[in-house]
């Protein structure tokens, strides 16, 4: 490695861990905002979105605007005016990357992420969840940084497949990247798209998992069981890899595997409660957090005091 | 009566050679859906799903919006009702392009309740941004692609194969959203889809000769369901209206005629044939449809109803039905 590229790698590192804590720092805000919110998914994916988004991707400049649009009416014949979110990505072009963005219950984490990445104004979640905006609370896939719906979950695994396959079949170079949770394999559905995507050689497409071991009852092994993932995956043919889903250079160096007709799969083992001690408390019900009491308010309040001021950065997020 | 053996099969090969843009999706039921001449055709465009619908639908939808039409060729029980939510959210949801290719509608297969979609239509009609087709001759089956790829938004078609009889001119192609009028009349509108059509076609003459004008209509376009033709006929009746479908009377084309005939405010008769609210089960043709009133019989029953005078027609004096063998070149377990 050159002087050179050993600076870069630093410069990356350093900006990614920013951006994750800053997305942390951000879904509480908005959280405690709300009175409610998906914090511990903040918590669990922060370093893979912005690994994907900083180092894996290949992504153009954004084309959406900085703030977010209005609710254009659902997609019909005759409505022209509808679109995707897919333009905060940047362009479409056959040798630049697409994102497929799966939890949809996520949503705030990825439009706190594109802030940080640049790619919304700072003021953005001013529009979140608010009536007429297309920041809702479940995205959909007019909400920024969405490209498909895919709020009834492991739908959007397919749906990257048949975009993958698309992109083969025109000789595209750029690569298909799906973001996705550890729930989803429960579903039948991912793993008939996990045989579709072996059988047919769909190597152009990679899945990261925020393997959180959480979901909407509690810990997934009270729920059901996904276990052995990795061998799991491996049995149905992808090329699929384990690691601390926190550590941004494992996580980037995966995505430098090469191609070998094997959809790639890196499961990235992550804490719900990564850097707010206080969500421990809460456990086994993590998924989605309402306060209980005004005391407990409070003390995620001072959390948040806490987190602003090790950011050195204003409470409301303008830099 | 002009039959002709698998009219898809052959329409499709020859529809698809110049549109390069057009798939086919299989999920292992490619020549039990007359796929087989488009694989060995066009093997590069043909793509096998295995026996996994759910992503077969969702996976037809990423297709489609990089630009492909993704024809999914599947048993129509295996559109409507197992991946009922891909359809919904992933096809209809984004409005993409999609065509969802319906085999064995209704009681067209001896293969019993799992394979005898009687409830499709109705299944489908509550899906926004659905258009839905139904081919009722062969005639139908060969012009259904052209009228499915101008829609702009995702299409179901209830589709025949095998042995199709011709009921309606070639030169006559199937329209979006226009009825056929095949009998003119003022006393009853008879409104049939699918196999029903002919049934009906069958006792138009004889009722008429005893002096009741019938209007028949035969309908492809389940929805839109706006056909202006339609409400003519409903708002003429004057004895009232009959509708006959090879699906349960509930969600198909039966209660659509009834919502029309609400909203207008006719306050007419309606008489819904079709299956009942009940499940049917694995036998012939003949058998079923005469088992659950979807024949010739049935309709002029119900014109008796409609008049309260017995017609005098005996069933043996009525043309039979071309009933054709049930997929006469395929295999037994074929179903």
């Amino acid at each position: 490695m050159s002087t050179v590229d050993a600076v870069e790698t630093t410069a990356w590192l350093e900006e990614a861990q920013r951006v994750a804590t800053a997305v942390r720092r951000r879904v509480l805000e908005h959280t405690l905002k709300n009175n409610g919110g998906y914090l511990s998914q903040a918590c669990s994916s922060a370093e893979i979105l912005a690994t994907l988004y900083l180092r894996i991707m290949k992504l153009g400049p954004s084309q959406g605007e900085l703030v977010p649009r209005s609710f254009p009416g659902v997609p019909a014949a005759n409505n022209p005016n509808s679109f995707t979110g897919a333009d905060y990505n940047g362009p479409q072009a056959p040798d630049l990357d697409r994102f497929i963005f799966s939890p949809v219950h996520y949503a705030l984490v990825l439009y706190s992420l594109l802030i940080e990445v640049g790619r919304l104004d700072t003021r953005a979640l001013d529009h979140f969840n608010k009536d007429g905006s297309t920041m809702e609370l479940i995205g959909a896939e007019h909400s920024p940084g969405h490209e498909v719906t895919a709020g009834s979950l492991s739908q959007a695994i397919s749906q990257a497949a048949g975009i993958a396959l698309a992109r083969k079949l025109r000789g595209d170079t750029g690569r298909v990247w799906v973001f996705m949770s550890d729930g989803e394999f429960e579903e039948g559905q991912t793993w008939e798209a996990l045989a579709a995507i072996a059988y047919h050689r769909i190597d152009n497409l990679g899945i990261y998992v925020d393997a959180n071991g959480q979901q909407c009852d509690g810990h997934m092994d009270s729920v059901m069981n996904i276990e052995p993932l990795r061998a799991r995956l491996l049995a149905f043919g992808a090329d699929a890899h384990e690691v601390d889903g926190h550590d941004l250079q494992a996580l980037a160096a995966l995505a430098q595997r090469p191609r070998d007709g094997k959809a790639l799969v890196v499961i990235g083992r992550t804490d719900p409660c990564r850097d707010m001690d206080l969500l421990r408390r809460r456990a086994p019900k993590l998924h989605y957090v309402r306060f209980s009491s005004e005391q407990e308010r409070q003390e995620y309040e001072h959390a948040l005091i806490k987190m602003s001021e090790v950011e050195k950065e204003p409470h409301d997020g303008n830099r | 009566m002009e039959t002709v053996n698998r009219p898809h099969a052959n329409n499709m090969v020859r529809w698809a050679e110049k549109r390069d843009k057009v798939l086919v999706l299989s999920a292992d039921l490619t020549s039990s859906c007359e796929a087989e001449d488009f694989r060995k055709a066009y093997p590069e465009r043909f793509f096998s799903m295995g026996m996994a619908e759910q992503n077969m639908m969702s996976f037809a939808a990423g297709l489609a919006r990089e630009g492909y039409y993704p024809y999914v060729h599947t048993f129509a029980v295996f559109i409507c009702r197992r991946p009922f939510d891909q359809v919904a959210m992933s096809i209809a949801y984004p409005n993409l392009p999609v065509r969802m290719i319906g085999f064995l509608p209704g009681i067209t297969t001896p293969g019993g309740a799992t394979h005898q979609a009687i409830d499709d239509i109705a299944l489908m009609r509550i899906i926004p941004n659905l258009t839905i087709l139904e081919c009722g001759d062969a005639t139908e089956v060969e012009s259904v692609l052209d009228v499915a790829q101008a829609v702009n938004g995702p299409v179901y078609v209830r589709m025949l194969r095998g042995e199709v009889p011709r009921l309606f001119d070639c030169g006559e192609p199937m329209q979006l959203g226009r009825a056929r009028v095949l009998a003119e009349g003022r006393d009853i509108a008879i409104l049939s889809s699918g196999i029903c059509t002919e049934e009906v076609m069958r006792i138009t003459a004889p009722v008429q000769a005893r002096g009741l004008s019938l209007r028949h209509l035969h309908i492809s376009t389940h929805k839109p369901f706006d056909d202006p033709t339609v409400s003519e006929a409903l708002a003429a009746a004057r004895l009232g209206v009959i509708t006959i479908e090879n699906h349960t009377i509930m969600g198909g084309l039966g209660s659509a005629v009834a919502e029309l005939m609400a909203e207008a405010g006719l306050g007419k008769r309606l008489i819904r044939l079709g299956i009942k609210d009940q499940y049917a089960h694995g036998a012939s043709r003949p058998y079923l449809m005469e088992k659950y009133g979807l024949n010739a019989a049935a309709v002029m029953h119900a014109i008796e109803q409609l008049t309260g005078e017995t017609l005098g027609i005996q069933i043996q004096d009525i043309p039979t039905t071309v009933v054709p063998a049930p997929h006469a070149t395929a295999k037994p377990e074929d179903l």
